[in-house]
Parts: structure tokens; sequence; C-alpha cells
């Protein structure tokens, strides 16, 4: 396990979070106190170890392809922030050539 | 009658000698008088209540046995219930108006239950103690200057505060038991898997599973029968038979092997706390149980591995929050600085520190370090359980350290997270798991006493045992029955909270 660091203003970038400095120093300082006590885990001989995603049995589902009711299309748009039409609006995604 | 459990309730509703109206007018009353002080309702749904009242009354009238005939239930705001608001305690959906039903919901009601209306939550069920809703404080009823725990705190609080029968919470980590705990009732975690999340807005999708809270392990057990099953809306809900629990409670626990967690001494806890725990365990003994001592060495890394795992999670599940198709939106100039803006503004602190730990452990150069190594310690976990139990039919613990604390006495982040330090292993482990009232303390400067909760633990669907045991535990000590919370103030006078 790598020494605890965390680049806040890198992972905040991933995340899709904007951050203030003085949240970066906050939460920069309380997430490396997390990563110290995760370190602990390091102790563990876990080498030989199967990792667990889900603790029950479980296997891939498939079912019948039959059409059925799904939600109303006004219903649904009707909880956007923005809407065309059918569609939901967005601001632009591809920026203009400067 | 507002106070009588939900059998008691429902069974009167049952044999016609009150209507579900009747109860749900009542209580919508109580809600007014009551709710400003607890803070246990985000949304009260008054004309939900009434109509589905009027429902039930109807469905009783044509001959219906509905096992929850016009019990009250608050849900936990996380999840839907179609035509009220669901805002999972957070700015980012603070007005989002759900368009279809819980799956787990739609079986309380479809049993008879009566929601009177949505409870706050930590935002998205991530904190220990209420006090991360972005939208309401929730107090607890046994000392309004106190937490009602978390993250189920508003379902606990109507429950403990009599504006509820019954309550759905959902449980990542703790986040019925410990609640439970802190308030004086029943709360129950069914085996991961055994009740569908189909309408539960997804925090840690390995983890969550929905619950009952309620005033007694034969409500909750009422309560698990009509919800637990496969749902073909949720793939991992569990596609075996389920054992109905209701009419199979305890008396006693005689014949029954009880382990006693050598790694969870409890010489660290405040020593009224440690009392009244080894009172418990006497109890048990008292009762006919064999206590014996078994070890879970690993389940001290319950804590460490509890915070990769579900935060990885979370920062997956919370990608969808984007402003784009529900919830809030905030402008930017392109997209991904709506994005930003929008998620900067509509999360609170404790969900931004949990997507940014998640993401750190998820990216690249750090997944097998932490989010894999975490994966591999939560298997020594479930074995050290898996061991432990063929020495024991169930495991009993602390439900949590302390009674309920005061408002903002967990300054620290990690500091909260240690509350779920005896609730977390088992979640990890997927293990059914409840807390029931144990005993009261009264710390210093406490008005009244305050309650404890013990945890007992079963292995994986064996929901009818854990109940079982619990409702001889109950009833052998009847602490719940000992003392109730101070009558709730009408209206807020009340200091000590953010």
């Amino acid at each position: 396990m790598p020494k605890p660091s965390i680049d806040v203003r890198y992972v905040a970038k991933l995340a899709r979070i904007a951050l203030t400095d003085d949240e970066v120093a906050t939460y920069g300082e309380q997430l490396s106190n997390l990563l110290d006590h995760v370190a602990a885990l390091q102790r563990l001989p876990t080498e030989q170890v199967a990792p667990t995603a889900l603790v029950i049995p479980a296997r891939n589902v498939e079912r019948d392809d039959f059409l059925r009711p799904s939600l109303d299309r006004d219903v649904v748009l009707s909880a956007a922030p923005q809407v065309v039409g059918a569609y939901f609006r967005v601001p632009r995604i591809i920026a203009e050539a400067e | 009658m507002l106070d009588a459990t939900a059998v008691r309730l429902a069974a009167a509703v049952r044999s016609r000698e009150i209507s579900a109206l009747e109860i749900a007018e009542a209580m919508l009353v109580r809600v007014e008088e009551r709710n400003e002080a607890l803070g246990a309702y985000l949304t009260v749904a008054g004309d939900a209540a009434r109509e589905q009242a009027r429902r039930v009354d109807e469905r009783v009238a044509a001959g219906e046995a509905l096992p929850l005939a016009g019990v009250p239930l608050a849900v936990k705001d996380n999840m839907c219930l179609t035509g009220t608001r669901t805002t999972c305690a957070s700015k980012i959906l603070a007005n989002w108006v759900a368009p279809y039903t819980a799956t787990a919901v739609a079986r309380c009601l479809d049993a008879g239950a009566v929601p009177i209306g949505k409870a706050n939550l930590d935002e998205f069920a991530m904190g220990s103690s209420c006090e991360n809703s972005a939208l309401l404080v929730t107090r607890n009823p046994w000392d309004l200057s106190r937490v009602p725990g978390g993250s189920s705190g508003g379902s606990v609080s109507a429950v403990s505060g009599g504006i509820a029968t019954i309550g759905l919470g959902s449980d990542t980590g703790g986040s019925i038991r410990e609640p439970a705990a802190f308030c004086g009732v029943v709360g129950f975690k069914p085996t991961y898997g055994r009740v569908s999340r189909y309408g539960l807005i997804a925090f840690a999708s390995s983890l969550d599973q929905i619950g009952p809270i309620a005033k007694t392990v034969e409500d909750a057990s009422v309560v698990y029968d009509a919800i637990a099953g496969k749902d073909p809306f949720d793939a991992t809900s569990v596609d075996r038979p389920v054992e109905a629990t209701a009419g199979y409670l305890r008396e006693d626990l005689s014949g029954v092997r009880i382990g006693i967690v050598r790694e969870f001494g409890l010489g660290e806890l405040d020593p009224d706390v440690r009392l009244a725990y080894e009172t418990a365990y006497r109890d048990l003994e008292r009762l006919g149980a064999e206590l014996v001592e078994v070890s879970l060495p690993t389940a001290d890394y319950g804590v460490a591995t509890y915070y990769l795992i579900a935060p990885a999670e979370c920062s997956s599940n919370l990608a969808r929050f984007d402003g784009v198709r529900y919830g809030l939106r905030v402008d930017g100039a392109d997209v991904g600085a709506m994005y930003e803006a929008t998620r900067s503004a509509g999360f609170g602190p404790e969900v931004k520190r949990r997507i940014l730990i998640g993401t750190h452990a998820l990216s690249s150069g750090y997944y097998d370090a932490y989010y894999v190594r975490a994966q591999k310690a939560r298997t020594l976990i479930a074995g050290d359980f898996a061991r432990a139990f063929a020495r024991c039919d169930a495991i009993a613990c602390p439900a949590a350290a302390s009674a309920a604390f005061r408002f903002n006495a967990k300054s620290d982040p990690y500091s909260m997270y240690l509350m779920d330090y005896y609730t977390i292993p088992m979640s990890l482990a997927g293990l059914p798991s409840l807390s029931v009232p144990c005993g009261y303390v009264t710390p210093d400067g406490s008005a009244g006493p305050l309650p404890l909760g013990l945890e007992l633990t079963t292995p994986l669907f064996t929901e009818r045992t854990l109940l079982g045991l619990a409702h001889a535990y109950e009833r052998g000590t009847l602490h719940a029955q000992r003392h109730a919370p101070p009558e709730i103030p009408a209206a807020a006078s009340i200091g000590g909270a953010a």
C-alpha cells in the first residue's frame, strides 16, 4: 500500500467537484488522516485471499424479453432542470474553435 | 391507541374497533404538534396518508386480513414514494418528486401500512448522527439536545417519539442499528439481498439493505415478513424462499449458544455503559442461553475496510447526479463547468469527502492498493464470522460504544466513523443483525435516562432465528417498558443544535 497521500485537487477534478482553496486544505487534511487509518489494512495477510465483491451467492440474472410499460415520458421529463421538446437540454458540449 | 404496537393497531383496524382513517387523522394531528421539536419528517404526506387509509378501510371491509392494517409508517427519505418529494436530505434532490414507489415501501402499503411522511437522514445516508442532513435538524426524543443517531435518524426519532408506529430505514454500515440503539427502539437489518433495493437511492450497492424500525421485535418481524423476498426489479434480491418469522418468536433461550466476541471487550467503555452490557450478557444466560467466547480477529479492521469500499461505491453511484436528468442544476459555460458547479453546490461536506476518497481509492495506481485490498479484507472478515458461527447460534455485542451524544460532539470525521465500529463488520459480511433495547444510562448533565442497544447477529438468511432470539431477550428483560422518552414539547424552544 502506498504511503498515505492524496492529491485532492486532482481527485476532485476526476469526481467533477470544484473545490475552494480552503476546501482543498480541509479535505486534504481529513482524507490524509483517514488514509493513515486505512493503512492498517497493510498488516492483514491478504496475498492468498480472493477479493469479495458480494457476500451472498450470486449469478447473472436474465429475464424474459417482453414489453412492459415504463415510466411516462412526460413525467420523467418534468423532473429535468431543462428540456426542449422530448429531450434533456444541456449546455454546450463541444467548444467553439478559438 | 396511538402509542400501541403495530400488531395491536392492525388487529384493532381489522376488527373494525377503529378505522385506518381515524388513526391517520389522529397521527397527523400529533405530527403537527411534535414534528417541530423532533424534526423527524422532512415531508408530511397528509394526502397520501388519508388516501391510503381510505383504501385500507375499504380492503378491510372487503374482508382482507392485512398484517399492517392502518399502521402509521415513517419512510426514510432515500426511498421513493410516488408523488412525494424524495430528497435524500440533500440540496441536490431537495425538490425531486419520485415518479415511482420503492418495492419495500409498496409492500408495506400492500400490507396495509399508512405512510405518514418522509423521514430525515444524513445526506445520502452517509453519517451516524443525522447531523449531515442538509435540510433539517432531527432530535433524539429522549433528550432533545442529543442526536438521534444516523443515518436513519428521522425514521427512528419518529417511532421513538410517537409520530410513527413503524419505520423503514436503510443500513449500509449501521444506519438502522445505531440510531435504533440511541432512541430505544428495535432496528433490524436483514441479510443483504433479502429486501429489494429497487427505489432505494443507492449509496453503496454491495452493502445497502432496507429494514424495519419498530417498538417491538414482534412488530419488526411483521414488517420484515411483509417486505422480504425476491423482486424482479432488483437483480441482487435473493431468489430463495423467505421463512416467515412472525409466528416463530421464542419466549426463552434454552439450548441457544450465544457468542461473545473476545476482541469486543467492554473494558474501554464508560463504566455505566460497560455495566449495562455485562448485565445484558448475564440476562441472556439467565434466559437459558449458553455463552461461549468467539473470536473475530479481523473485525478490528472493519472500519478501515468499510471506509474504502463504501466510498468507492458511493463515488460511482453518485456520479449520476450531474444536473442533466433530475435534481439541481447550476449553470456553467459548458457541460463540464455545469457538472462541477452543480455537484459542488448540491453535495454537502461529508458526501464530498466520501466521493473524493472513493474516487481516489478507485483511481489508476491506487485501485489494487486500496479497493482490492479492502475487498480481500472483507473476505477475511466474512470468514471470521463463518468460523465463529461454527461454535454459536448468534453473536451478541454492543450496538454502539455509548448512548446518544450531543450535537457537534464529533467534529472530526474519523471519530464519527468509529460510531459504527460494532455494526460495520456485520454489514461487510452481509449478515442479519439487529439492535434491541438493553438498558439505560444517565450521563453527567443528562436530564434523564438514555437508552442503549444490544446488537444480535446470526448467520446469513437466518432471520427467523435472529428475531426469535431477540424476542425472547426483549420479553425476558422488558427494558423498553421500564422507561419512556419524556413528553415532547409542542413548540420548539430547544437549544443545543447547530
